[in-house]
């Protein structure tokens, strides 16, 4: 700061001037405010500190370290550590408990649904979507069809060995590709999709021939029951569909039904076994489990309601 | 300036006991942008209004480092602080109020309610709350009083900072700066303790076992209290403070104010014991109003934004005017109308209602009573349901359409209640969940958790429900106390198939 004798006062302002002059106009030496000034310089003492203490310089390979050794990395790891050892009690419940006690106790069982959420999205969502809705090839989750049983224990099972996967006990089913490799003809197809579609409550919609249908019956008796059963019941021993229903997993139309027959396509669920952790399958269970409400054992969605209207 | 002068001549003509040698630094006049603050010195006034602060201050002091440790019986598990703001436990409690994090409302109706009160107080008798309520000038008060006990009065002190250094010096100025900051570490003490239980909390800071944040805070509102009440005191209200900037919007002429009767008080002058009072106005410039003066000004210049309306002026000027033998009541409160009219000559008016507290009034009490009945009729069980978003519907096999709900049921209850939970507004819909099964008339059986959020996955299935979205009720009722409480919902169906 100058001083007013040395350069002068600005008559004007009453405030010291600096000296310096351009075109006569000369430059106010107005100071700043003092706790400004103070507030400044402290800042300056605050980064040189935080210099020395904490990570601050970029270098080459790496970065000044600071004496204190802070690092994120290292905060969010034993962050991570004290969260999993939180989580442990609970998932050791978890572990140790029946199914039963799971369903019973609503704690562990929303503790589970919690766990089991994030694990479906960053590894189910993709195939199977958000909440479980399902696409075509992929089976909802959030419905009361199960290819391979709605229980705890058998959500489970198939969680862990996969379907048609590499895994040793894999859940496992092929269903020919009458069309594709030959096995039928192609008018004899058209016929079995006709009957298909009368034994399924889609017959309303799609009305099948019932010529052809009755053509097809005697092919269905044939080729299909094996696995269908007479009735189109379907079997959860080979993971066989119902065709009673109207539940499709590659799609109820006329056209469609008539492809899966052709092309007898069959998709791949990977063993989670190796890639998860066991108490992280069990919670991953429950939450697919409370997704449709699963199956009780023995299979009952719900008890109806003796005034509601019987299921058809 | 005008004023030592004045000063000078009148000392010369009269050596009055009663006068002092006081400038008042504050003011606008003496004011400059880079000046160094200029320190006061106020002297100890005696009267009612300094008996009415010290009323105040004790009251107040009272309620702040009392009130956490009140205890209030909540039963079992609960915590028995009367107030407590519980942020691990997410809770508020308030005696017998007990407050959830979303109904942080009532603290906002709360803070409106207490702003519009400042408006009314304002409007109707100025600063009222500068002058006697606000924590700045309780613990200004407190430390200036500390300071004086230690340093003496007014002239005392000034003396002893002008006076070179010595151990008497020293040992009076650190004696004060230690009490200070006793003072204020016992401040930001008290206020860790509305975060916690106090007797253990207590007992924590004293064995170095409470959290680095408790220190932490004790530390930031003991320099607060230290910085504010120490050593900026006046400049707080001056420079830092929106208060005294917005209330000239809440107040108006008709508003009470510590006043100088410039009718009365004018021409002020050296009085001379025994001279007549004729042709000189009753103001005989001892200059003690500013001497008392915390925020160092002087209140014969007007209104003006640093004064606090403590009143201590009042009481500085009343004792002089009873030695000299003159009505009390040259500084007083009364309206700056009436210090204009009594300037013509007119008689005084007092209208307390006006437009303006009208209107502060009925806000007022329109926020309170809605508060009021908000929390008479605070529910203390309330249901909350969340559809999936996805999938929006399932269709099952049957080919009924079922829809999945996340339920919250809140229990604000510190006990376990037994609750039925059934679905409304479709006929044929029927209600389950992951674990339990309805009961035969459509009911789920519910167990929600003392003071908790009891979260379920409920299912609703319909047959029947034609319309793309179909309006549904959950209806939660308690066989015990025959309470229901009802939430709607939206139910998702594909349409006419």
């Amino acid at each position: 700061m100058t001083t007013p004798e040395k350069h002068g006062v600005d008559e004007f302002t009453g405030t010291s001037t600096t000296g310096h002059e351009w075109d006569g106009i000369r430059e106010l030496d107005t100071p700043l405010p003092r706790w400004w000034l103070y507030i400044f310089y402290a800042t300056i003492v605050v980064a040189a500190v935080y210099w020395v203490l904490m990570p601050a310089w970029p270098m080459l390979n790496s970065y000044t370290p600071g004496i204190l050794g802070f690092s994120d990395r290292a905060n969010v790891a034993a962050e991570l550590q004290t969260l999993q050892a939180a989580r442990k009690p609970s998932f050791d419940r978890l572990t140790a408990a029946s199914y039963d006690e799971i369903v019973a106790d609503p704690q562990l069982a929303e503790f589970a649904r919690a766990a089991g959420e994030t694990t479906f999205a960053d590894n189910c969502a993709t195939c199977h979507g958000a909440g479980g809705a399902g696409a075509p090839g992929y089976p909802s989750l959030a419905d009361d069809v199960w290819l391979w049983g709605g229980t705890l224990g058998d959500i489970e099972h198939t969680l862990r060995v996969g379907i048609r996967s590499t895994h040793d006990d894999t859940r496992l089913s092929i269903m020919p590709a009458y069309g594709r490799d030959g096995l039928m003809s192609t008018r004899d197809i058209g016929d079995v999709t006709e009957y298909v579609l009368t034994l399924s409550t889609a017959r309303d919609r799609e009305k099948p021939v019932p010529a052809a249908a009755a053509r097809g019956a005697a092919i269905y008796q044939q080729q299909c029951v094996s696995c269908h059963g007479a009735t189109g019941a379907g079997d959860r021993a080979f993971g066989a569909p119902s065709l009673t229903d109207d539940v499709w997993l590659y799609g109820g139309s006329r056209a469609e039904v008539r492809r899966q027959i052709e092309l007898g396509r069959g998709g791949v669920m990977p063993a989670w076994e190796t890639r998860l952790d066991p108490a992280v399958i069990r919670a991953l269970s429950v939450y697919v489990y409370g997704l449709g409400g699963g199956e009780k054992e023995p299979v009952a969605i719900i008890e109806p309601a003796p005034a509601a209207p019987a299921i058809p | 300036m005008t004023h030592k002068t004045t000063l000078i001549d009148r000392r010369d003509a009269d050596p009055d006991p009663i006068s002092i040698d006081a400038e008042a630094v504050n003011s606008k006049a003496a004011r400059a942008l880079y000046k160094k603050r200029t320190p006061i010195y106020p002297k100890i006034s005696g009267g009612a209004f300094r008996t009415l602060k010290w009323g105040a201050m004790i009251v107040l002091l009272a309620i702040y480092y009392l009130t956490p440790w009140i205890r209030w019986d909540r039963g079992a598990g609960a915590p028995n602080q009367a107030v407590l703001v519980d942020f691990e436990g997410r809770r508020f409690y308030f005696f017998f109020i007990e407050l959830w994090p979303q109904e942080v409302y009532f603290i906002t109706g709360l803070l409106i309610a207490a702003a519009v009160g400042i408006f009314l107080s304002s409007a109707l008798f100025g600063r009222v709350w500068c002058g006697y309520a606000c924590p700045q000038t309780v613990w200004t008060d407190l430390y200036i009083h500390v300071e004086r006990w230690i340093e003496g009065d007014r002239n005392a002190r000034m003396r002893l900072d002008k006076a070179p250094l010595s151990m008497d010096k020293a040992r009076k100025k650190v004696t004060k700066h230690f009490l200070w900051i006793v003072i204020a570490a016992l401040t930001g003490g008290a206020w860790v303790f509305y975060f916690g239980d106090a007797p253990t909390l207590m007992r924590e800071i004293f064995t170095g076992q409470a959290a680095v944040t408790i220190y932490l805070f004790i530390a930031i509102l003991t320099f607060t209290t230290y910085a504010l009440a120490g050593t900026m005191r006046e400049q707080v209200c001056t420079y830092l403070c929106p208060w005294p900037r917005i209330q000239a919007a809440m107040t108006d002429k008709h508003a009470f104010n510590v006043t100088y009767k410039v009718a009365r008080g004018e021409p002020r002058g050296a009085h001379k014991k025994g001279a007549s009072w004729d042709g000189r106005g009753d103001c005989i410039d001892c200059r003690q109003c500013v001497a008392v003066c915390p925020q160092g000004i002087d209140i014969r210049d007007g209104d003006q934004l640093e004064c606090i309306n403590c009143a201590l002026c009042i009481d500085a000027c009343d004792a002089v005017m009873e030695k000299v033998g003159r009505p009390k009541g040259l500084i007083a409160y009364d309206s700056y109308e009436n210090v204009d009219r009594a300037k013509c000559g007119e008689a005084p008016v007092y209208r307390f209602v006006r437009p303006r507290t009208i209107l502060y009034a009925v806000v007022l009490a329109i926020v309170s009573v809605a508060m009021l009945v908000g929390l008479m009729n605070r529910t203390t069980l309330s249901l909350d349901a969340m559809r999936d978003r996805s999938p929006p519907f399932v269709r099952l096999s049957d080919g009924s359409i079922r829809n999945g709900y996340m339920v919250r049921i809140i229990n604000k209850e510190p006990r376990e209640r037994m609750l039925e939970l059934q679905v409304a507004g479709l006929p044929d819909a029927r209600i389950s969940a992951m674990a339990t099964n309805a009961t035969p008339d459509g009911a789920l059986v519910v167990h929600a958790r003392p003071d908790d959020v009891t979260s379920m996955r409920i299912y609703v299935v319909s047959a029947e429900a034609t319309a793309q979205s179909n309006d549904i009720r959950f209806v939660l009722h308690e066989p015990e106390t025959r309470t229901t409480t009802e939430r709607h919902a939206i139910f998702m169906a594909g349409g006419p198939r």
